[in-house]
């Protein structure tokens, strides 16, 4: 069960999540702290550890849009939240899959904060209300990265096969 | 069936005959290019090396480029250390096509790819910057990456795992009215597609506004691409491309000339006509809440700003300085000018246009990103409204989530300087 933390509508940019001024903040073990920096409230609450990992931000549709800074899929990775959104934009869930940040499609999702959802490879069951939502599952592109535990894995895999030494 | 112009310059990538979208591909990469986020790319470029006991080297070091833009020069500490980092890894690669904070060959990464003539027609790009789809100018698949995935790209030489888009035919006819531009035709066609009717979709652009509109204009609606969700904006290169690459790129070598087939098959169409299109302003917070300058005439204004890889070539900075020639930025208004290159601020400098310019009262600032994402220079006061040639309006862009970016082009923001308020450019009564 994972609980809804945070709720954001449509178009949230990347600099929404991690606004351009800590770019210079670059390393995935330093991003966090910045995560949704200019919404004060939930940034504190992630800072003083109030939000569990596997906790959900809801998103409306083209979450993730604007600027290919992989800071943004990285701040939210490192509290281990999850992303549930009506849609995705490219650059950001390319990003997210290749570090590992869970992200789920979910074209119909109504859920409020404090919701418990429980989220299945197709589904998305909304305890708090009972209703059930379709879930658009990640294109077979991107699942092979998903299950290759991520981009880094995954090219590493590539290139010892390549170069001919043995994993 | 025909091929679009991207499926063409994908199946060319994997030396394939054909592609279709959906297919998924690993194509060869022919520049990938980063900026200060390298020390990010770098980083994990040394994951993927970790415990594989090989050499760590990329795999082609003249297909490599870096270029400082982003922070230039450096605004704390830490941006300065990050690009020290760049510059000793780039040293130790090898790598050539690097640009450092120089006057006489920096700018911002997506004028000095086209200037220095390092994309071609039939090329695939990838940048890790989002614009990047600037480059579709020049008949080249460009797209932003991560820097994950750019790491794996220096590794391999490959973008991994590439579905290849559907394209979206955009035709631009008719002719455009004074002092309306490229900026407010990809304004309009944003306004018009949203945010994300580009999302998972390659933009290819033709019609008779395209074949008169010059590199500069065209490198305007590829970089904005991007603002409508579009992975790539391609045109298909003609006499133009040829003439920008041969006389202002300096490229002496053979050029490709690659065309989509005329059976091509598009996903839809979208026609437009041009000729009575209205100067186009985006206004806060996105950059589809698109309206005609008629609507927000009138609004006050505390800061212009003209620059960014959108709007700082050297017709934009020639525009604004014929129009605040002889005259004065109005008071309570502040006018910010940042040319796209260390090239074009010379050539700005030598036609004059900087002078015009800093008599108005304008500040001409160097070349570099500047304030357009709000980490280094002109910041916003809370309140405070900025009318701008830039890109994105986004909440907190220009270094403020309390104040409020407008965009527009060059035209409308140098008329604005003037009077302090968003003003129509084509009254003429400035
Ligand atoms: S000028 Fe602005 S949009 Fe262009 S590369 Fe720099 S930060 Fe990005």
């Amino acid at each position: 069960m994972a609980k809804v933390v945070f709720k954001v509508g449509d178009d949230v940019s990347t600099d929404a999540i991690y606004p351009g001024r800590y770019m210079a903040t670059v390393l995935p073990t330093e991003t966090p702290q910045y995560c949704f920096a200019d919404h004060k409230e939930f940034n504190e609450r992630l800072n003083k550890g109030e939000i569990e990992a596997g906790s959900v931000i809801v998103a409306g549709s083209n979450f993730g849009c604007g600027s290919s800074r992989e800071q943004a899929a990285s701040c939210l990775k490192g509290w281990g939240l999850v992303v549930v959104a009506k849609s995705i934009a490219r650059i950001f869930l390319q990003n997210a899959v290749n570090l590992g940040l869970q992200t789920v499609i979910c074209p119909e999702i109504e859920a409020e904060v404090g919701d418990e959802l429980e989220i299945f490879p197709d589904k998305i069951v909304n305890k708090s209300t009972g209703k059930t939502f379709s879930v658009i599952p990640h294109a077979p592109a991107r699942q092979a990265i998903i299950e290759a535990g991520g981009l880094i894995p995954y090219a590493r895999k590539k290139l010892m096969q390549e170069r001919g030494v043995a994993a | 069936m025909g091929a679009t112009l991207a499926e063409k310059i994908f199946a060319k990538s994997v030396q394939r005959v054909s592609v279709k979208p959906g297919d998924v591909l690993e194509p060869n990469v022919g520049l990938a290019m980063s900026h200060e986020n390298a020390a990010l790319v770098i980083n994990q470029f040394k994951e993927i090396f970790k415990d594989t006991g090989l050499e760590l080297r990329v795999w082609d070091p003249s297909r490599i480029a870096i270029i400082f833009d982003h922070r230039v020069p450096a605004e704390s500490a830490k941006t300065a250390n990050n690009q020290k980092k760049i510059r000793e890894f780039v040293a130790q690669q090898g790598i050539t096509k690097f640009h450092e904070i120089r006057g006489d060959e920096g700018g911002i990464c997506h004028q000095i790819l086209p200037e220095n003539g390092y994309v071609r027609p039939g090329m695939i790009v990838v940048g890790t910057d989002s614009h990047t789809t600037t480059h579709g100018a020049l008949g080249a698949v460009a797209w932003g990456i991560g820097a994950t995935e750019m790491a794996a790209v220096w590794a391999l030489g490959r973008v991994l795992n590439v579905e290849v888009p559907p394209t979206i035919k955009i035709v631009i006819e008719g002719e455009l009215p004074a002092m309306v531009a490229p900026k407010d035709i990809i304004l309009y066609i944003i306004g018009k597609l949203t945010a994300q009717g580009g999302n998972f979709r390659v933009f290819e652009f033709h019609g008779s506004a395209v074949k008169n509109m010059s590199t500069s204009g065209r490198l305007v609606l590829s970089n904005m691409s991007v603002e409508a969700g579009a992975t790539s904006g391609l045109f298909p290169p003609d006499e133009e491309t040829l003439r920008y690459l041969r006389e202002e790129a300096g490229v002496t070598d053979e050029i490709e000339m690659i065309a989509p087939d005329p059976d091509a098959e598009y996903e839809k169409t979208v026609t437009i006509d041009v000729s009575k299109l209205e100067p186009q302003v985006a206004c806060p917070h996105t950059v589809d809440n698109v309206k005609p300058v008629s609507e927000v005439e009138g609004r006050k204004i505390d800061q212009i700003v003209i620059g960014s890889c959108t709007n700082g070539r050297l017709d934009d900075i020639a525009i604004a300085a014929s129009i605040l020639k002889g005259k004065k930025v109005a008071r309570n208004t502040r006018m910010l000018v940042f040319p796209a290159s260390g090239r074009i601020y010379r050539q700005a400098l030598e036609a004059g246009y900087v002078k015009d310019l800093m008599d108005a009262g304008a500040v001409v600032m160097n070349s570099g990103c500047g304030c357009c994402l709000g980490v280094h220079q002109g910041a916003l006061a809370d309140g405070e409204v900025a009318l701008s040639t830039t890109n994105r309006n986004f909440k907190g862009r220009m270094g403020n989530p309390n104040a409020e970016v407008y965009l527009c082009s060059p035209a409308t923001a140098a008329v604005s300087a003037l009077t302090g308020v968003i003003t129509d450019p084509r009254k003429g009564a400035y």
